[in-house]
């Protein structure tokens, strides 16, 4: 039988702010633990929560720039439940009346693009940190309150995906959207963007939902792949052995490359929610949602067509270049400097990707400039250098930042045109190869190329092809 | 409406209460009790009138994004049982809430 999956993800977005969602303390990570707390994020009897204006902002763009529609007098609940790393014993979170409903994002897979249906956005707190103890310490966990408090929106997509590879395209969709809008740093590894997935699989054609289990603690998009693919053929095989799949929360193990069942933890799940009586219905005027939808950027679909549009690039340069709104900027700079969008887009998703990637790094962090490229592409235009010679000064520029005519000079790249002192070079290989030169005048007229690494070994690649082809082709005729 | 002791034990539990078997009766009762009068509470006729969280319509204060200063840590920590380096120090907990 064939199975297809249904898959609906939960993505948390720790928003940038720089104090947390009801008090002033600041959210900063990587501090000293316990050190950004006080008696409202610590629950201590009495204390008031006071809503922050820029966390209710930050979550009404990523509203809008998902088409979502924002209720203007949405709730705040109470999640209860007991956990070291939650110091009130409940969560501030929203219930009935999120911030917003409805929404939706586009994805591209394999060249098929779709629409992935949003729930629901709605603004939370995000808990605290648990250290789990190691040695001596083992039968103890630690607790650092810092994140206590931090404000995060939960996005709830529809279970509108059917394949780890959706899964993935959405979760980078919404990613690319958060990165534009600037309201999240989207750092998988220090947690700033969590991912959860209800899986549930059904025989392909059918209609009903099978029972779904919830994936949890998959950190990274490789993790995400991997834990859908094994839970997928996870829940296959028990169908297919005649079995049921539970209803169950289940972590993602990436050493051992397996989901593994929290069984047990159930009755943990009745959070017995109830409006939070500290907080009022939060407004949302009409006036500044205009305001908010009226400064919100391009955003990385519409750049993409735009960029097919107007510098007519293939699509999928236009989505690479666009990922990044840093990148697509740069992208943008250097073809005002040097108006050849597919040269320019070619070097960046070789040469400049290659060095970011390798490196980890954001365009804005390194120290290439548009400028920089662009003088680069010049000097191969203009014959100063070779287009192989500009790779190897890309390079050094890349690492350097110095002007590329400069790098050129220093390390005497200069390519070498100059008929008369190509000619010597171009003899001096002839008079080297007797044997080739024989099988070439006898009509092996390919050994043409092997003469012209012969040379380009001599000049350290300097030479100027065209012109060594040339004097080739006179010296041989 | 009766509260069965099961329901009660449910609830003693998420609550993290340990009842002995008399207070587990004693609660069935009044917790039945409760219930009951809620039921009453429904027989009023509602209709028009929203949920009523907030009975008075005052405008929600904002905060502005300003960082105010935290307590020390110390501080912080004063109030707890156990703590060691900084942390709140607490029962080994695998798994999740």
């Amino acid at each position: 039988m064939e199975f297809e999956a249904v898959i609906g993800l939960e993505i948390h977005a720790q928003l940038r702010t720089e104090s947390k969602l009801f008090c002033g303390c600041s959210t900063r990570f990587g501090s000293e633990p316990n050190t950004q707390v006080c008696p409202v994020c610590l629950g201590m009897p009495g204390v008031l929560p006071v809503l922050n204006r820029r966390a209710v902002e930050y979550a009404l763009k990523m509203a809008l720039a998902t088409g979502c529609r924002v209720n203007t007098n949405s709730r705040f609940a109470r999640k209860n439940y007991f956990y070291p790393d939650l110091p009130k014993g409940y969560q501030i979170s929203q219930y009935e009346l999120p911030l917003a409903e409805k929404g939706e994002v586009l994805i591209e897979v394999e060249g098929r693009r779709k629409r992935v249906g949003i729930t629901r956005i709605h603004l939370e707190e995000d808990a605290g940190k648990l250290v789990h103890g190691e040695g001596a310490d083992s039968r103890y966990s630690f607790v650092d309150l810092n994140r206590a408090g931090v404000p995060l929106i939960e996005i709830v997509t529809e279970p509108d995906i059917r394949s780890p590879d959706e899964a993935v395209a959405t979760l980078k969709a919404l990613r690319d959207i958060l990165l534009y809008l600037e309201i999240c740093d989207c750092n998988m590894e220090e947690g700033s963007l969590r991912c959860d997935a209800n899986v549930s699989v059904r025989p392909t054609g059918e209609t009903t939902f099978g029972t779904k289990t919830e994936v949890k603690n998959m950190n990274s998009f490789r993790f995400l792949r991997n834990a859908l693919e094994y839970e997928i053929k996870r829940q296959i095989e028990v169908i297919e052995e005649g079995g049921k799949v539970v209803q169950e929360t289940r972590l993602w193990d990436p050493s051992r490359g397996v989901t593994v069942s929290m069984r047990g933890k159930e009755e943990a799940h009745d959070y017995r929610y109830f409006p939070e009586p500290d907080l009022l219905p939060v407004p949302v005027e009409e006036g500044w949602l205009e305001e908010i939808k009226g400064g919100l950027p391009e955003l990385p679909a519409e750049k993409a067509e735009r960029f097919v549009r107007e510098y007519g690039l293939p699509p999928y340069d236009a989505g690479v270049l666009t990922a990044s709104k840093h990148l697509a900027l740069f992208f943008e700079e250097c073809v005002r400097l040097y108006p050849k969008p597919k040269v320019v887009s070619n070097w960046i998703m070789s040469e400049v990707l290659k060095e970011l990637n390798r490196e980890n790094k954001d365009i804005k962090d390194s120290s290439l400039t548009p400028d920089l490229l662009a003088s680069l592409l010049k000097l191969i235009d203009e014959g100063v250098i070779s287009g192989k010679i500009g790779k190897t000064v890309f390079e050094e520029v890349y690492r350097t930042g110095k002007d590329p005519r400069k790098v050129v000079e220093e390390k005497g790249l200069v390519q070498i045109a100059d008929r008369d002192a190509l000619k010597g070079i171009v003899e001096e290989v002839l008079k080297t190869h007797p044997a080739q030169v024989e099988q070439y005048r006898k009509g092996k007229e390919g050994l043409i190329g092997f003469f012209v690494g012969q040379v380009m070994k001599k000049t350290q690649g300097r030479a100027n092809p065209k012109v060594v082809n040339e004097l080739l082709r006179e010296a041989l005729s | 409406m009766g509260i069965t002791r099961e329901e009660v034990r449910h609830v003693a539990f998420l609550a993290r209460l340990e009842l002995t078997p008399e207070e587990e009766e004693l609660y069935s009762e009044q917790l039945a009790r409760i219930i009951d009068y809620m039921e009453k509470l429904k027989e009023l006729d509602t209709t028009g009138i929203g949920p009523t969280t907030h009975p008075i319509p005052t405008p929600n204060p904002y905060r502005e994004d300003k960082v105010q200063p935290s307590i020390p840590q110390e501080e912080a920590l004063r109030n707890a049982p156990d703590k060691e380096r900084g942390f709140f120090k607490v029962p080994r907990i695998i798994g999740e809430g």
